[in-house]
């Protein structure tokens, strides 16, 4: 399932500082989009910013602990699985990221991979 | 590895596909599953097309197995696809596409077709059916170019059918047969009550009526009866009944009469095939309700994962008329006969009728109009045969202590239906209840969709609630709190707030032990607008627990848009303000520009990104058109102009709107003011409407003209302008104190009473302290599209999409 580190392309996307907390920031990259979150915690959340019900834009949900409802009919998702929450099902694509020197990166999967 | 059996189902219904999903759960990995189905969607809640048909819900709201179900299962899905031929030797079938599948178990759940009359004329463009979503879709297309349909047959589908058409703006006729409709389900008192319920809806009854000929040229134009007379139609739908689906198993030699002849496991005659649904026949008997069809696949599925089960042996079924706003149900045998006695409540004042048929010292049947919450206490009784020799007969309609119910549902086996609708179980229920923590109908509701659909169980939810958690839960307390995050009230949480001195969300959560940390997204909107209602100067707005059209003060569009509208007060603007948004329209490519029912102009499909920017250049407030706020106040041009008018509607409008612009409530608020009783604006539908007369002005409160239309109740009647403003501010102000999050104030005029809302805006020190109250919260507000044009920090954190390259 899950995409070996190596196979990952980190891309340079915000300032760690400058997100604010529990409000998803869009971010586009070679026809994805990605909702970005920094929770309360100060831990770092990525996934698809499609909603698996009706491709609702998950950086406009509310945030709450390591969820995000979607806005458009209030399913519930965990930011770190991407599982759709009972009594809805689905699953929604997540992505690692990592933090250096305040700057966050998106890893992205190697173009080839997302060819196949 | 063991190889996997293979097991092939015929039609995508709702009979097969429960029948499959249940032994998925039971089985997982046993077969490897086919599914074929004429239809090109994936599982949907038939029964729920009426509520599509009556606009209260879209095609994809109804659907229970999304595609991607059938592909997280494994299951190899053939939609647009009907089998034709079914080798029973070979053990294959074979599609219309010429697809050829082989089976290890074959189950047939080919639904049933509707009989369509032959009358002459019957094949002219017009003429149908109503069973599936693509007729759903044909109904509703016509009633955009046609206006009058009939609908052939007074039972359940047809009334459905019916009031179907009503909504959707059409005329109609329902023609039956006999002189009393929906026969079938009630007797002759009921049915009549029904009826008259139903006129006085707008439908047309034509009654012991038989059908000849349905005349026109290409397309239906009407329908000439035996007697003769003719009744116009553009469109008719026949819904006469259902005929079970047997071409298929007939042509394969399968034994049939009519249904599919099944035994109680659901075997047909011929080896390794089973039918499940309408299209089977058990014990004499072919089923046109669901229920009775979810209790078939709990059995088949057992059955085929080799997992011990009883056998099925038969159902007792029951009917609740759905969509049409009037309460009726039936269930059992309800018609008197030889040996029965019957117990009867016809209160003709309340437009009740309850009648109990009694067999033996058993209850066998029941009808109940007007008031149906005795429904599924009855139905228990009839399914478990109690001696009622010991009850007082009349106590029988009136035993609501919930005691003796809750008792019922002890007795239910694990495996008994609760919800017939979506076809949930007691233990799935009660598994529920005790690993979720589940301590309410809505919870139950939510976490596993009993009670979703017709809501016909909600009082038995109720009593498994009552018997899985014992005494710690009242239903008659029902406590409603806030979300399932806390156990405490709206009016717990706003008093603690006072008392506790809170000040920000975290806080509130914190001190009053909720259950998630960080709430969701229920608890969160609302406490931030206690918070801001009872600190207007002091707190800071928490823009995280905002949901997103708040946030973002737009309206968010399915697609991720979002729609502005700007503030045009009262409905008044000028050639230079409409000057400006069309060039801005322009500049911004808005795909949509719409007047909307507020009287002001809707820009869709802008994109989050050029939000600002295009606020920015339109230079003119926030309508609000998102919150839950002050809307718009909708006014009639007045005495300025109109040849009625005694009042200024238009400037006494705009001034309302300037006055309460911005202001936070509960829920939104629309208001309207009219220059005479002729109401062009509309004021009795607002949650505040103004009606000029003679001599004054009268103030309407609490109407709505959305899901619950309600016409407004008078709240009072003053002389001046001035007044106007000032028994706003105090009725707006207690709606703010008082009214839940999300109430609208149809739902709290309701819930607290006219006379008393008018007690308090009427008593002079209550009025002037609520004025003063509504002069701070007012004081503090701001323009929030300007305050996203002047701030970098908000344009960045809100509307900026980053783009990596
Ligand atoms: C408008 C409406 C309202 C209703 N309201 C209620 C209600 O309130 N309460 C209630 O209990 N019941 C209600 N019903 C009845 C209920 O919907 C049916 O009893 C139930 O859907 C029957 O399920 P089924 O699986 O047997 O048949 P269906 O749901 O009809 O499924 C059969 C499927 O098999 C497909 N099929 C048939 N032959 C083939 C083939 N050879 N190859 C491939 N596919 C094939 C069909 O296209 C169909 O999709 C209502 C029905 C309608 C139409
Ligand atoms: S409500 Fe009365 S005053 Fe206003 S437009 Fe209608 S008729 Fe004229
Ligand atoms: S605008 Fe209102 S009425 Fe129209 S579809 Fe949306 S919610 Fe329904
Ligand atoms: S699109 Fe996300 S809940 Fe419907």
């Amino acid at each position: 399932m899950s995409v070996k580190e190596e196979q990952l392309v980190w891309v340079e996307a915000v300032s760690y500082e400058e997100l604010a907390f529990n409000t998803g920031k869009t971010i586009r990259y070679q026809g994805e989009e990605v909702a970005l979150f920094k929770l309360s915690s100060g831990k770092l959340q990525a996934i698809q910013n499609r909603c698996p019900h009706k491709d609702g834009v998950l950086a406009e949900g509310i945030v709450c602990d390591e969820h995000v409802f979607c806005p458009m009919h209030d399913r519930k998702i965990h930011l770190p699985s991407g599982l759709v929450q009972l009594p809805d099902t689905g699953c929604v694509k997540t992505y690692s990221t990592k933090l250096q020197d305040g700057i966050v990166y998106i890893g992205f999967a190697k173009a080839e991979e997302l060819a196949s | 590895m063991t190889q996997k059996e293979k097991l092939v189902l015929v039609g995508n219904g709702m009979a097969g596909v429960n029948a499959v999903e249940h032994l998925l759960k039971l089985a997982p990995g046993k077969y490897e599953v086919t599914i074929f189905g004429s239809e090109p969607h994936p599982n949907y809640n038939r029964i729920l097309l009426s509520y599509v048909l009556a606009g209260d819900s879209k095609v994809d709201d109804i659907v229970i197995h999304p595609f991607e179900w059938y592909t997280t299962n494994g299951i190899t899905l053939h939609t647009n696809q009907t089998v034709t031929d079914i080798d029973i030797t070979a053990q294959t079938v074979t599609s219309d596409k010429g697809i050829t599948v082989s089976y290890d178990k074959l189950i047939l759940a080919t639904g049933s077709n509707p009989f369509m009359i032959p009358l002459p004329g019957a094949d002219k463009e017009g003429v149908m059916a109503y069973r599936t979503i693509r007729d759903c879709e044909i109904m509703i297309d016509s009633a955009k170019k046609y206006k009058k349909a009939i609908v052939i047959g007074g039972g359940l589908l047809g009334l459905e059918a019916a009031r179907g058409f009503l909504n959707l703006g059409m005329k109609v006729d329902v023609v039956h047969i006999l002189d009393t409709i929906m026969e079938r389900q009630l007797d002759r008192p009921a049915s009549k009550m029904l009826q008259e319920a139903l006129e006085d809806q707008g439908m047309n009854f034509l009654l012991e009526k038989q059908s000849a000929e349905i005349i026109g040229d290409k397309r239906v134009t009407g329908l000439k009866f035996k007697d003769g007379t003719v009744a116009e139609a553009d469109l008719i739908v026949m819904a006469v009944g259902i005929r079970p689906n047997v071409e298929l198993a007939k042509k394969a030699g399968l034994e049939c009469n009519p249904g599919i002849i099944v035994n109680d496991y659901l075997q047909t005659s011929v080896p390794n095939v089973y039918a499940v649904g309408e299209c089977a026949m058990h014990r004499g008997v072919a089923y046109g309700l669901v229920a009775p069809l979810y209790e078939q696949g709990a059995v088949l599925a057992k059955h085929l994962a080799s997992v011990e089960t009883a056998p099925y042996e038969g159902s007792v079924v029951y009917t609740k008329l759905k969509v049409s706003g009037v309460d009726v149900f039936s269930g059992g045998q309800f018609v008197d006969a030889e040996g029965t006695k019957a117990i009867r409540v016809h209160d003709e004042f309340s437009g009740i009728y309850k009648k109990v048929v009694i067999k033996d010292n058993k209850i066998i049947g029941a009808v109940l109009f007007g008031d149906t919450s005795d429904g599924t206490r009855l139905m228990q009784m009839i399914r478990e045969e109690t001696d009622i020799s010991g009850m007082e007969k009349t106590a029988i309609l009136k035993d609501n202590s919930g005691s003796g119910a809750a008792s019922g549902v002890a007795d239910m086996s694990d495996d008994t239906i609760i919800c017939g609708c979506n076809g949930v179980t007691k233990g799935t229920i009660c598994s529920a209840i005790k690993e979720q923590g589940l301590t309410s109908v809505e919870e139950v509701k939510n976490c596993t969709t009993a009670s979703r659909s017709c809501g016909g169980c909600k009082p038995l939810v109720s009593d498994l609630l009552a018997y899985t958690l014992g005494t710690s839960y009242d239903k008659n307390a029902a406590k409603e709190t806030i979300c399932s995050c806390t156990e405490h009230s709206r009016d717990e949480v706003v008093e603690a707030i006072r008392s506790k001195g809170l000040t920000h969300v975290r806080e509130v959560m914190n001190v009053l032990g909720w259950k998630n940390e960080e709430g969701c997204s229920k608890c969160r909107p609302a406490l931030n607008y206690y918070l801001g209602m009872v600190n207007p100067e002091s707190y800071r707005d928490d823009s995280t627990s905002r949901f997103v059209n708040e946030r973002m003060h737009a309206n968010i569009q399915k697609d991720g848009t979002y729609s502005v509208v700007p503030r045009m007060y009262g409905g008044v603007t000028n050639p230079a303000e409409l000057k400006r948004i069309a060039e801005v329209a322009e500049r911004f490519n808005v795909p949509t520009v719409k007047l909307t029912g507020g009287q002001r102009i809707d820009l869709l499909g802008v994109k989050k990104e050029d939000l600002t920017a295009m606020w920015e250049e339109l230079d003119m407030p926030s309508g609000y058109a998102y919150g839950k706020a002050l809307r718009t106040v909708k006014t009639c041009v007045g005495e300025e102009f109109c040849r009625f008018g005694t009042g200024d509607s238009m400037a006494v409008g705009i001034a309302m709107e300037k006055r309460f612009e911005r202001l936070n409530t509960p829920a939104k608020v629309k208001m309207a003011v009219s220059g005479c009783p002729r109401n062009c604006a509309e004021s009795g539908i607002k949650d505040l409407g103004v009606v000029s007369v003679d001599g004054g002005w009268e103030l309407y409160a609490g109407g709505n003209g959305g899901v619950k239309v309600r016409v407004g109740d008078l709240l009072t009647t003053v002389k001046t302008e001035q007044e106007i403003i000032e028994y706003t501010e105090a009725y707006l102000q207690y709606y703010r104190e008082t009214g839940k999050y999300g109430e609208r104030t149809s739902e709290w005029v309701h819930r607290l009473g006219i006379d008393h809302i008018r007690d308090v805006v009427q008593d002079e020190a209550k009025r002037k302290e609520l004025c003063a109250r509504m002069d701070t919260a007012l004081s503090v507000t701001k323009d929030p599209w300007r305050a996203a044009i002047d701030s970098k920090k908000i344009r960045q954190d809100l509307y900026e999409v980053v783009e990596l390259t």
